[in-house]
């Protein structure tokens, strides 16, 4: 190494790949910890694109209608000045990752192609063909396996992030991490640390997220004080195909090339979004075209065959134009249902997609609203030290994400996130380096001593099971419609599920290569987090986005324009409210 | 009416230099599952047919949509992702055992770094100034943008190695993976630049000379990629290369 350790980033996906990169180009070394090799993160799963208006089809878009549209999207949930600066910074962001070599779809002149999305009547989305995530984390892969070559970064593949290092005054200085395979436990001290760890759809059992998407890093720190902010908000894609192991995405691109949604009705289509929303058809946001198909399944009864399902059409679109814009997803459907979609209409049902909250955050913005690049407050938790990127964090999405504005915030959060930990790290006074060795020593035996608990569990109880049942209850009462009564009991299940926890049978206890046990240690986690999620959503009294309370069917921006902030406590999250940056854009009604 | 099972059949290894053992499990049939699902049932209920309780099997996976590779394994002697294997699909007893020309963890699961240290020796990346804006990158022909598309999309999952008499466990050859990535950074505007320092990369020992041009890897992709394409493209380059390394050029 050119240079002791400075910095960790956990988390091998777009915005921990930014991040590192960013720092790299600073001239620090860091140390890139993942639980799976960094090229197969659940990035690679994002499918439609990434935003930017670039404006090449003369249809006057602008980066300021893109940050309109982002906030009116949310539902006027996110701070303004980061969602701005997101969406100004997009179209340089796309431009360089098209210098990066990646393959994006083009134009008949060369250029980059573009395409429209939901939330929005402008061209703005740029792809490859539907496996866009998968293209650009691998341009970013490639990028940082340069600056691993050349001594900058090194990897630690197949480890888990345990828990953050605080030290006496509260300040992060470094991580424990376990070696999936050699099960051993190590410290690793460092003046700044990114958790990139993405999102938590495991814990509603089965979601279109990736097998290692439990939360389980940012419940680790929640629970060691970090403030876990707008829980409550999960945002579920309209259009996925049901399966025994997980939800498999039907990227939203399909109805911006044409793809139309209906249910038979006096045996002919009926264009269910198109006859509703005549002016953005089927590309209206997400929360609202899954809200319409429960309507139609579970209110109307309506669903094909009387089932949880409505058709996605493409099969009126010519094959090579499908082939060229979406084989990827198509050959999806066609590997995993058995039918050719360029034929038959797919059958899809909403799937729980995206974690718009998430570990809280801070920034700095000047008198314009524009966010201070390099500020140490960029993307720092309120541990000292501790900083958050990508779908780990609960910025730039507010209550609900606009399709392809994910990788876009993934890769701004990083471009935020590496200056701001090299700007931190600048003005500290001491690094962790001149720490007494007892600091780092004591959370390594606290992580050594709870590993041993786990492997000494010897109940009746398996950790799989409880997981399933966690899935159920929370994709039953904590997704698209929301009552109190139900949610107070899945409240009252979780803490049950806290119970059984105790009792598991580990049955595993081999000292090498133990799934069992980094899953069961990754429950309770998922267990802390499903409170935060539950109690945000029971106490929130309204509709917003994502959060739909038939009791309280509209938006109260009086009550409730607020951030919801949790604080773990030994009896379940606390929660606080604080307002939210609404300097830029006033709220107004969210109309399609 | 007798209940519909699924039996798998399952190569369990504990650790490196542990001996092997088969174990069989069995359980309840549901309507489009895939071997994925088929082993987190047993994960649920760890008992093998015998009615031993065992450990569950370990496996690798992570996106199960079959874009992240990481749950490649041997399914009835055929080498794929478990994710898009349908039990539907497959005769029963389902066999389930570990990529053999890696080397073991535990069960299923094998070590494939050598894969990504390839990627490290080819200088698989376009190389750039910085991430600052220096605005659009270069204009790429449509239908060329189309070729390099189908090369991206390796995920680095094994399969082409796995199939190739010319890789073992103790043979050096680098793979039709990494060779087509070659191919794909060759291919680009600005990677092209540097295409000699990723062919030099090739040559020598384990490099592309080795290939024995058996095909098996072109038909083993599941992303189709046109494997066997990319090795003659990279052998034509490389003769060219070296040609030109002869006269001095």
């Amino acid at each position: 190494m050119a240079e002791r350790t400075r910095a960790i980033v956990v988390g091998g996906g777009l915005a921990g790949l930014m991040t590192v990169i960013k720092l790299s180009e600073a001239g620090l070394s860091s140390q890139l910890f993942s639980f799976v090799p960094v090229k197969r993160s659940h990035s690679v799963c994002a499918q439609g694109g990434i935003n930017a208006s670039v404006n090449t089809k003369g249809e006057g878009d602008s980066p300021q209608i893109h940050f309109y549209e982002t906030v009116k999207g949310g539902d006027f949930l996110a701070n303004q000045p980061l969602a701005k600066g997101m969406c100004e910074a997009a179209p340089g962001i796309v431009y360089l990752l098209d210098r990066m070599g990646v393959p994006f779809n083009r134009t008949a002149e060369g250029l980059l192609d573009f395409r429209g999305f939901g939330g929005t009547l402008f061209s703005r989305t740029a792809f490859a063909g539907a496996t866009t995530g998968q293209q650009l984390l691998y341009a970013l892969d490639e990028q940082v396996r340069k600056y691993e070559a050349a001594g900058l970064v090194e990897k630690f593949e197949f480890w888990e992030f345990l828990s953050a290092i605080k030290d006496d005054e509260g300040v992060c200085r470094g991580i424990v991490a376990q070696d999936l395979r050699t099960m051993e436990i190590r410290a690793f001290p460092a003046d700044a640390v990114c958790l990139a760890t993405g999102g938590l759809g495991m814990i509603f059992g089965k979601s279109t997220n990736s097998v290692v998407c439990t939360g389980s890093a940012a419940s680790a720190v929640y629970q060691q004080g970090a403030i876990f902010a707008n829980g409550e908000f999960i945002q579920v894609h309209p259009t996925a195909i049901p399966g025994e192991d997980k939800v498999r995405l039907m990227s939203e691109s399909a109805r911006a090339e044409g793809g139309r949604m209906w249910v038979p009705k006096d045996g002919k289509p009926w264009y269910f979004l198109e006859e509703k929303y005549p002016k953005y058809k089927n590309l209206v946001p997400r929360d609202i075209a899954t809200r319409e198909i429960y309507y139609i399944c579970r209110i109307l009864k309506m669903g094909i065959d009387g089932k949880d399902m409505v058709y996605l059409d493409v099969s009126h679109i010519p094959k090579a134009t499908l082939d060229r814009k979406l084989g990827g997803i198509l050959e999806i459907y066609e590997k995993f249902i058995g039918e050719d979609p360029r034929k038959v209409p797919m059958r899809v049902f909403p799937g729980v997609h995206y974690t718009m909250g998430g570990l809280w955050i801070d920034y700095e913005a000047d008198h314009h609203g524009n966010p201070v690049v390099a500020s140490p407050r960029n993307q720092q938790t309120n541990i000292p030290g501790l900083f958050a990127a990508g779908e780990a964090e609960y910025e730039y999405h507010g209550a609900n994400r606009l399709g392809a504005n994910s990788l876009l915030s993934c890769f701004y959060g990083g471009m935020l996130a590496g200056p701001a930990m090299a700007s931190y790290i600048k003005g500290l006074d001491r690094s962790a380096e001149g720490l007494s060795s007892s600091v780092f020593e004591a959370e390594k035996r606290r992580q050594e001593e709870a590993y041993g608990r786990i492997l000494g569990l010897r109940g009746t109880e398996n950790p799989y099971v409880i997981h399933k049942d966690l899935g159920e209850i929370m994709t039953d009462n904590v997704t698209v419609v929301r009552y109190n009564d139900k949610l107070q009991a899945t409240d009252d299940a979780l803490q049950a599920f806290s119970e059984r926890w105790k009792r598991i049978d580990i049955n595993d206890t081999a000292r090498w290569s133990n799934q069992a046990v980094s899953f069961t240690r990754q429950l309770w986690n998922m267990l802390e987090l499903a409170r935060v999620i539950t109690l945000g959503a029971l106490r929130r009294d309204e509709s917003r986005g994502a959060h739909y309370k038939p009791d309280f069917p509209d938006r109260n921006d009086a009550q409730w324009l607020k951030t919801t902030l949790a604080t773990w406590t030994p009896d379940g999250p606390e929660l606080r409210y604080a307002p939210v940056d609404t300097s830029l854009l006033t709220p107004e009604a969210r109309k399609y | 009416m007798e209940t519909k099972t699924i039996t798998l059949r399952v190569k369990r290894q504990d650790a490196p230099t542990a001996p092997s053992r088969w174990e069989e499990f069995r359980i309840a049939y549901k309507a489009n599952m895939n071997v994925i699902s088929a082993l987190m049932e047993v994960q649920r209920q760890p008992v093998t047919v015998a009615g031993t309780r065992t450990t569950a099997p370990v496996w690798e996976a992570n996106c199960l949509e079959e874009v992240c590779g990481s749950c490649t394994m041997i399914i009835n002697g055929k080498v794929r992702q478990a994710c898009s294997a349908l039990i539907d699909r497959l005769e029963q007893p389902i066999v389930l055992e570990p990529m053999a020309k890696f080397p073991l963890i535990r069960d299923l699961v094998v070590d494939r770094t050598r894969m990504f240290d390839a990627l490290k020796r080819v200088r698989a990346w376009i190389p750039l100034d910085g991430t600052y804006n220096l605005g659009p990158g270069p204009r790429v022909d449509p239908e060329a943008g189309a070729s390099a598309y189908s090369l991206s999309r390796c995920m680095t999952c094994g399969c082409c190695l796995e199939v190739c008499p010319q890789v073992t466990p103790t043979s050096s050859f680098i793979g039709a993976a990494a060779i087509s990535q070659v191919r794909f950074f060759n291919m680009h505007p600005t990677g092209k630049m540097h295409a000699r320092e990723r062919l030099d990369a090739l040559m020598g020992e384990g490099g592309l000379a080795d290939c024995g041009n058996a095909q098996n890897c072109v038909h083993a992709c599941p992303k189709e990629i046109p494997l066997t394409e990319s090795i003659a493209a990279v052998g034509r380059d490389m003769t060219r290369h070296m040609l030109k390394r002869l006269l001095g050029g």
